[in-house]
């Protein structure tokens, strides 16, 4: 219990520390506003009425997806730049739940982009918001956002361990919006990607809430989806222990 | 003060830090294209015993490897070579126990979040320290008022001055009332008043049971807080006892302080060649420098000395009794004197 509350605060804490961030708050405000015309712009020819609002979620989708990318991708070098790395790591808890808080916070704070994006499709393009499924949708977005952020405790731990994690991190942006069928339909790409696809949790988040938003199943993809990221939690906590060693033998918990 | 933690804290052992040929070795690449291994041995083999509710001292020169020793014994850093064992645990392998006993505060404006506000980087790490829910709000005040930051505590941290991070470090440290506290030099940026309430915080923790090791800069707090004092020098411990036995360091002598103008490097040369200087020193202090010449006490030196400064202006000339300052300036320079064993190339550049 106490663990959950720990978890709780963390995630509260670092969700108002990254909001408060101008560059952050100016990105969460724009780039919902060009990720809705973008989807409005590929998909207003098409005759279903739904069309456009699926896009318009997976749009805000895509916007989570990058919260997750580059906040918890360079979680540890963010910290470690803050001088905060040590402390937090002085603290007599296991690495992945000091870690954890933060990832799951920049897939919360990636929400604001659904959101955003909503809104702007809505005031900008008068695209309607009924929902096939509204309570389907208000599940799949949290627990969509939870998979996300322990998706992002693996590539917390695992982009530490690359040179070039900044160059990794931009180069990830677009496929995987492309492969887990943020913004087009998943049948529209060459076969190949399929195996891709199915080990992507974004894909099968995405798929669920684009259901809850336009028809179709929720629960199944949603359950797979917090299924393949528990799996990621379970190895980012394994890297992350082992990141954690090394920093100490190697002094890089600090800057100087 | 020194055994009254012992009864009350037990848990078997009595050391609060053993600690037996510590060594650490930074090794780093260095430069893009050709790039170099650089290898600087930080430590050089250290051995400590701090006893529970013992008020530890360790001074030295900047680069000493104060601050090193700490990250072995509050596991930031492995240690290259060497044991510890800290509150009864080993550093390297129980590392949760040993987390969960210590508090580490260290000087500087970093390592907080700053677009929080001072309770709600408490909060956080009241979390991460298990202090339960219900005593949290009652301990976050304590440690607050302990500082001085009652009534500041809903500003967010970025519109804090230096002083005040540094006292919201301390407030920290103290969160989750440690058995042993690191504090490497925590009174950087303080302001006088504040600094003395620190001082006065750090022996009332010592006097309640709390082990302390404190790095500092400042001798006369040294001087006034530690029980006993380690000074390192190149990464070795070079003098080790209570501040009256480090005095004797310098006992025998006598300390001669002239204030002049224009002093430089062949005026302190021909001082230290006046028969009976053991050492000179100078420091700016505005347009001044004040030299201070330590001698053996027997022997009057000041005509011999004044003849070297001859046509400089001179200011105030004062005698006076060796202080802990003196002590460890001798043990210093002892130290790194060319002759010794210590100044061994220290960097190991090979081009790779
Ligand atoms: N991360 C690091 N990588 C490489 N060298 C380091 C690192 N940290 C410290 N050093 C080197 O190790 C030596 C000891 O440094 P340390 O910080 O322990 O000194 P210190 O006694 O704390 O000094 P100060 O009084 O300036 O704080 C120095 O030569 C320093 O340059
Ligand atoms: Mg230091």
């Amino acid at each position: 219990m106490s663990l959950v509350r720990m978890l709780a605060v963390g995630t509260w804490l670092h969700v108002k520390q990254l909001s408060r961030s101008p560059f952050e708050i100016a990105t969460s405000i724009l780039i919902p506003l060009v990720q809705a015309t973008l989807a409005v712009y590929l998909f207003r020819a098409s005759p279903q009425p739904q069309a456009l609002l699926g896009a318009a979620v997976g749009a805000g989708l895509m916007g989570v997806w990058s919260s997750v990318l580059f906040g918890s991708g360079g979680a540890i070098q963010r910290h470690r730049w803050e001088g905060t790395l040590e402390v937090l790591m002085l603290a007599p808890r296991r690495p992945v739940l000091v870690i954890l808080p933060f990832t799951i916070a920049t897939a919360v704070t990636g929400t604001y982009s659904i959101v955003a994006t909503l809104l702007w499709g809505r005031l900008l393009y008068g695209i309607r918001l009924t929902f096939a499924d509204p309570l389907g949708f208000v599940a799949a977005v949290p627990v969509c956002i939870l998979s996300l952020g322990m998706f992002g405790l693996l590539l917390a731990s695992t982009f530490v361990l690359m040179r070039n994690a900044n160059a990794l991190a931009n180069t990830l942006e677009y496929p995987i919006w492309l492969l887990s069928g943020m913004l087009i339909p998943i049948t529209t790409l060459p076969g190949w990607t399929g195996p891709l696809a199915a080990v992507l949790p974004t894909t099968w988040g995405s798929r669920a809430v684009r259901a809850a938003a336009t028809g179709g199943e929720v629960w199944g993809p949603l359950a797979v989806c917090l299924a393949i990221s528990l799996v990621c939690l379970a190895l980012g906590a394994l890297a992350l222990s082992y990141v954690e060693r090394r920093a100490r033998a190697a002094a890089t918990l600090a800057l100087a | 003060m020194t055994d009254s933690g012992i009864g009350v804290l037990g848990r078997g052992a009595e050391l609060a830090i053993e600690a037996k040929g510590l060594r650490r070795v930074y090794r780093s690449r260095t430069g893009w294209l050709r790039p170099r291994r650089t290898q600087v041995e930080a430590v050089r083999g250290v051995d400590l015993t701090v006893r529970r509710g013992e008020l530890f001292g360790l001074l030295g020169p900047n680069g000493a490897g104060k601050t090193t020793t700490i990250k072995m014994l509050n596991t930031l850093l492995i240690p290259t070579a060497g044991t510890a064992r800290v509150c009864g645990f080993d550093v390297v392998r129980e590392t949760m126990q040993v987390r969960r006993r210590i508090g580490y505060i260290f000087g500087g404006d970093r390592g907080l979040y700053d677009r929080l506000t001072a309770l709600d980087n408490l909060r956080y790490f009241a979390e991460l320290y298990g202090v339960p829910a219900r005593d949290q709000r009652r301990r976050i005040g304590e440690v607050l008022e302990l500082v001085g930051l009652t009534g500041r505590e809903r500003e967010r941290v970025e519109g804090y001055s230096r002083g005040m991070r540094q006292r919201l470090h301390i407030a920290r440290g103290l969160l989750h009332s440690p058995e042993l506290l690191f504090m490497d030099e925590p009174s950087i940026g303080v302001d006088p008043v504040g600094a003395r309430e620190l001082r006065a915080t750090v022996a009332n923790l010592a006097a309640t049971g709390t082990t302390v090791l404190l790095t500092t800069h400042y001798m006369a707090e040294a001087d006034e807080l530690c029980d006993r004092i380690a000074v390192i020098v190149h990464g070795r411990i070079r003098a080790l006892g209570t501040p009256a036995e480090l005095r004797r360091h310098a006992e025998g002598r006598r300390v001669l302080e002239v204030e002049v103008y224009g002093v430089d490097d062949g005026h302190l040369a021909a001082i230290r060649r006046v028969p009976g200087v053991r050492e000179c020193n100078v420091e700016e202090r505005g347009p001044a420098q004040v030299l201070t010449v330590q001698s053996d006490a027997g022997r009057d030196v000041q005509p011999d000395m004044l003849r070297a400064l001859s046509g400089l202006r001179l200011g105030r000339v004062e005698v006076r009794e060796p202080t802990l300052e003196d002590a460890y300036v001798a043990i210093v320079s002892e130290s790194s004197a060319p002759s010794s064993d210590v100044d061994q190339l220290e960097t190991v550049g090979v081009a790779s």
